[in-house]
């Protein structure tokens, strides 16, 4: 039997969820619904308008097995391969030579930005 | 028996009971070698990919029951704000060098991704599925919505990213002589997200506090650059 408190708890997330549509409908927002969503959550949760406790266990259950539900996105590769026959090599280099350009500029600027405020004090 | 599996494969129960099945086959595969090659989500997608395609089964009859897996993307974007909300006091000594060096090194991620998307002469729509490849996988589905490109796509270039980050962040770090562990944890949770973290989180506690939070800035900052990086240089 699944504790009511889980219903509870997943029920407030959808409802977050939804309020992240409407907004981006009614305002027109370029941002993704889901987005606002998320968005929305932090402001509620840092003004202390809604506890931790009270979406906890459903969002650390989600969280836990998070990947699990990218698979159907994932599968959808099937779909695709005939747009990527021949560019299979060229995604793989895009995608390995970003993240290393990504590593080096996100973690020198951070640390060159850490250093002069440490100087400076 | 054979009678059944039409029912079977025209049922939702297909889509979810392989996706369940292979997910925790994946997950023991994952546990037993440790190997980040061996990445559950990859198992599984390679294991319902080639069931599908060795008995003839469409991605539209999978996806009847995949569809209900997919909704849960919505609720599972919307509580990444919690390990953000968790993590977000870590922020108060250095606030402005983290959210600088997230969006530097998201907007250098993107520009990089478009120019050579142009050199290897790549047509729009591969373009637009490869800029939000850096991100988490929720938030970068969610872009790649948004601009257009096919999600699919950017979920596999998005796992790619990760393990990549998992096998050359550490020695990136060291190479270019990033020690600081708040500088680096930074930087791997911006550029490889939660497969990075996994990495970050070996190389020690400041390091994966630091890698963890950067996963939802950097998605955060990516929603908001993507749009105007792509409308820019495109």
């Amino acid at each position: 039997m699944i504790p009511i408190r889980y219903i509870i708890q997943l029920v407030i997330i959808l409802s977050i969820c939804f309020m992240g549509d409407i907004l981006h409908n009614y305002l027109n927002l370029p941002i993704p619904g889901n987005i606002l969503g998320m968005m929305l959550l932090l402001v509620l949760l840092v003004t202390g308008i809604l506890k931790l406790s009270m979406i906890e266990d459903v969002s650390n259950f989600l969280l836990k097995h998070l990947s699990f539900f990218f698979i159907p996105a994932a599968v959808g590769l099937i779909t695709c391969f005939s747009i990527l026959e021949g560019k299979w090599t060229a995604l793989l280099f895009i995608s390995v030579i970003s993240t290393f350009i990504i590593t080096v500029v996100t973690g020198m600027t951070v640390q060159i930005l850490i250093k002069r405020r440490r100087s400076v004090e | 028996m054979s009678e059944l599996a039409p029912y079977l494969v025209g049922s939702p129960v297909f889509g979810i009971g392989i996706s369940i099945i292979t997910f925790y086959a994946g997950n023991l595969l994952y546990k037993k070698t440790g190997s980040p090659l061996l990445n559950p989500l990859v198992l599984s997608m390679l294991m319902i990919i080639g069931l599908l395609l060795s008995l003839h089964i469409t991605f539209d009859d999978y996806n009847r029951g995949g569809q209900y897996i997919s909704f849960f993307l919505g609720p599972a974007t919307v509580i990444l704000a919690v390990p953000l909300y968790k993590k977000i006091s870590l922020l108060k000594e250095n606030v402005i060098p983290i959210l600088a060096g997230i969006s530097v090194g998201s907007a250098a991620g993107i520009v990089s991704i478009i120019v050579m998307c142009r050199m290897f002469g790549l047509d729009e729509l591969l373009s637009l599925s490869m800029i939000p490849k850096s991100v988490t996988t929720p938030i970068g589905i969610e872009i790649s919505n948004q601009l257009g490109g096919i999600p699919s796509i950017t979920v596999a270039a998005i796992v790619f990213t990760g393990i990549a980050g998992v096998l050359l962040s550490p020695l990136v770090c060291k190479l270019f002589r990033i020690n600081d562990k708040v500088a680096v944890g930074i930087a791997i949770g911006t550029s490889s997200h939660a497969l990075g973290t996994t990495k970050a989180v070996e190389m020690g506690e400041t390091e994966g506090a630091m890698s963890g939070m950067a996963i939802s800035i950097a998605g955060l900052v990516t929603v908001f650059l993507a749009p105007i990086l792509a409308k820019i240089l495109m």
